[in-house]
């Protein structure tokens, strides 16, 4: 007779053969009888956050940093419906998450009880899949199972949903042996066949461009290292969407910055005029686009994705590629290094012209800003925390809005998994938790939020939990006082009618750092925000760094709203060369 | 031109629509029918009609039918989302003009009126199948097998003979000769 364990204890169990380290969560009464078990546990170490979306956003930044997945646990009713957010912000960018949540008992479900809701019911569209527990026999399967639906294919979110006396209800637990073989939602489903056409493709092309995404970072690190064989092997311009950030160094020269709506010129260009693209995981989001019936109208497009149903989604595509980056990228270069090993030789007279014209658009220097003595300009300040902190392997999360793209345009990454922001979802607050997240995941590394004060006040109370755990991470704050993304919207199509996106009663945020018991630095002008932004790397405790940075700032260059790519607003230096006025800019 | 006060793009222009028959083995569990349905309601695709019930009590799989319209792009989107449910195992696709595959739907009509009409309601309703299921000296319940635009033809037509109340199920479909879809 095997020796029968509790729900609660399978519960640990089941993470325990996981190799899961860290869980974040929140007690409450549907959840008790876990939390009464964690003592038994000491492989598994609970970080108890202020708020359940926070530990959402603190699992995210630990699976994206770690390529490990979250595991965030809640109570019912509240606790579940505070963490939709974050389990909406992972389906969107592809964040492998096991949520577990505590329900009311068996007998009790239906009948609208305290802290009762239909976590499996709201939780189903933002989920890859999710299970409510009826029965204890089903919950080590089920808890397996899910962490197995998470990480493979397309990774997502997944939630299981155990009610209290299924908790407390006693069964045997079967050995666990890890499968090998991947479950029948992985799509590797390619053939030497598609490969060899593209090859072909890539061998006639005269204008090629690389459009990487996400989906590089999400194969594994080795995807990123072979990207970086493929274009050595190539000489192919190449792009990267606001996730794929990392997965190609930013300051090599084949690199032509991020693309879409606050991408680069020549990125933009380059993806509009060109006779091929090749997408590598990345899936034609309507900021990468624009206007649809004018995306990249000459080009053949290839797209190289994990899940079939990004194929022909937003874009329809001439050559698709179902399968892992990894797998997929590893077979084009054998093939070309076998066909065709002089590739980079023969191909480079053949796309000479089209590195000289991107060679003109580079010209422009689309990220260019007038700096200025007096105030901080957001971007200087971006360029200065980069140059300081860029031989340190620096961690960098954001929140939402202006700031996080001007991170995305002058913070250069060079390795895959140092980038972790909300693209898809687009959720203000994301930062900061994330990066409690991160430091968990990589204690020794400076971890850097880069925050506007707009954001970081929806989840400003995990500074409770970095303080908690000594996380020493760094929330650099780019405080113009206004939601400067609403209000550059409000500037360029509502006639700068700047409708409630001041914020008139802003805390000090010195003396909230104080409050918190972390460390409050505060730049004002120039000349001083280096010693600052030194003091702020040197200090080993959590810092928020109020960056007083010009409020009138807007971000560009910029794809207007139902515009093609090659129409693009430009920044403010170009737009006084083309005398185009304040009026103007309202026009296009 | 009228500039664009969106953060988004216009749509884009409009293709053709075309009614597709979708068919879906499901682990029959709680909760498949809504994941099923939430997938077409959530991302703003069409039902035109559905029908559900459990195949093999053994395996416990389900099969649904749904009839549908989109644009080919659509329908490919709803096949491809559907395969990514985790308690989805195949999903099956046919045109409605498909010659290759029946689709059959049962409606029940009630009558009421005199002999004479009765009779006429009968007659019409020969040719789809027709079986009297109940029969009071005013009344009487039909059953009837057929494409869906025939039913819908029928209970417009049958309004004049004493037809009062229509119930239908939605489609089902099945290939015809020996194959079975794999």
């Amino acid at each position: 007779m095997p020796k029968l364990l509790s729900g609660a204890e399978i519960v640990f169990k089941c993470l325990e053969d996981q190799n899961v380290e860290y869980i974040f969560g929140y007690p409450g009464g549907a959840v008790l009888p876990i939390y009464d078990e964690l003592k038994n546990h000491s492989s598994i170490k609970h970080i108890l956050v202020r708020h359940e979306q926070g530990a959402g956003h603190a699992a995210e930044g630990y699976a994206r940093s770690s390529g490990k997945p979250g595991v965030v646990l809640v109570t019912s009713g509240p606790g579940a419906t505070n963490v939709v957010t974050a389990l909406t912000d992972a389906y969107m960018d592809s964040v492998p998450l096991v949520c577990i949540s505590g329900q009311v008992p068996t007998h009790l479900i239906g009948t609208d009880a305290f802290q009762e809701c239909d976590t499996t019911g709201i939780t189903r569209p933002c989920t890859k899949h999710n299970w409510l527990v009826k029965d204890i026999k089903d919950l080590s399967k089920i808890i397996h199972k899910a962490f197995e639906v998470a990480t493979t294919g397309r990774p997502g979110p997944v939630l299981v949903d155990i009610p209290k006396d299924i908790q407390f209800q006693k069964t045997d637990y079967p050995k666990f042996k890890k499968k090998n073989k991947l479950n029948g939602k992985i799509h590797n489903h390619f053939s030497q066949k598609e490969i060899d056409e593209l090859v072909k493709l890539m061998s006639k092309s005269k204008k090629p461009i690389f459009y990487t995404g996400g989906g590089v970072i999400n194969s594994g690190p080795k995807a990123s290292e072979l990207l970086r064989d493929l274009v050595a092997a190539t000489g192919f311009p190449i792009t990267s969407t606001l996730q794929g950030l990392g997965c190609f160094p930013g300051d090599d020269n084949n690199f032509l910055g991020m693309l879409g709506m606050h991408g680069t010129y020549e990125a933009n260009n380059a993806m509009h005029d060109c006779d091929l693209m090749i997408n590598i995981g990345a899936r034609f989001d309507d900021r990468i686009t624009g206007k649809i019936d004018e995306f990249s109208p000459k080009s053949i497009k290839v797209h190289i994705d994990i899940d079939p149903s990004s194929i022909n989604k937003n874009v329809k595509v001439d050559l698709p590629i179902v399968g892992d980056v990894q797998s997929v990228i590893s077979s084009i270069i054998k093939t070309i290094k076998k066909a065709k090993p002089n590739f980079v030789k023969s191909n480079k007279q053949q796309i000479s012209k089209w590195w000289e014209q991107i060679g003109k658009w580079r010209e422009k220097k689309s990220l260019d800003y007038i700096n200025s003595n007096e105030t901080i300009k957001p971007q200087y300040a971006v360029q200065r925390l980069y140059e300081l902190t860029k031989n340190k392997d620096t961690f960098i999360t954001t929140e939402v809005g202006q700031h996080q793209m001007w991170a995305a345009q002058h913070y250069k990454f060079d390795k895959p998994n140092r980038w972790m922001t909300s693209g898809g979802l687009g959720t203000m607050g994301y930062g900061l938790p994330a990066a409690v997240g991160v430091q968990i995941a990589h204690p020794k590394k400076l971890v850097v939020d880069i925050a506007g004060e707009a954001s970081v006040l929806m989840t400003i109370q995990e500074m409770s939990t970095a303080v908690q755990y000594n996380l020493p991470i760094k929330i650099f704050i780019l405080n113009n006082e206004y939601m400067g993304m609403v209000r550059q919207w409000q500037e360029l199509l509502h006639e700068k009618n700047y409708s409630e996106s001041y914020t008139a009663a802003l805390p000090d945020f010195v003396k909230l750092a104080e409050a918190y018991g972390c460390v409050g630095i505060r730049a004002k002008t120039p000349d001083e925000l280096d010693d600052k932004i030194i003091e702020m790397i040197n200090t080993d405790r959590p810092v928020i760094f109020d960056c007083l940075v010009d409020k009138q700032e807007n971000c560009f260059p910029m794809i207007p709203s139902g515009k093609p790519h090659n129409q693009m607003l430009l920044g403010p230096k170009d737009q006084e060369q083309n005398k185009i006025t304040g009026k103007g800019k309202t026009l296009v | 031109m009228t500039k664009s006060k969106s953060a988004y793009s216009v749509a884009g222009k409009k293709e053709k629509l075309d009614t597709h028959i979708i068919v879906v083995w499901v682990d029959n569990e709680a909760g498949v029918l809504a994941r099923v349905v939430g997938l077409f309601s959530g991302r703003g695709y069409n039902i035109e009609s559905l029908a559900v019930a459990e195949i093999d009590s053994k395996l416990n799989i389900s099969r649904i039918t749904i009839v549908t319209t989109g644009t080919p792009q659509v329908i490919d989107q709803i096949k491809l989302q559907l395969k990514k449910l985790v308690p989805v195992h195949k999903v099956a696709d046919f045109k409605r003009e498909d010659k290759k595959v029946i689709f059959k739907e049962m409606a029940l009509f009630k009558f009421v009126g005199n002999n004479n009409k009765r009779g006429k309601a009968l007659n019409a309703c020969k040719k789809y199948n027709a079986v009297i299921l109940d029969k009071t000296n005013k009344s009487c319940v039909i059953q009837i097998t057929a494409l869906r635009r025939e039913i819908d033809k029928m209970s417009k037509n049958l309004k004049k003979l004493g037809l009062i109340s229509v119930s239908r199920t939605g489609a089902v479909a099945m290939t015809r000769g020996a194959e079975t879809f794999k």
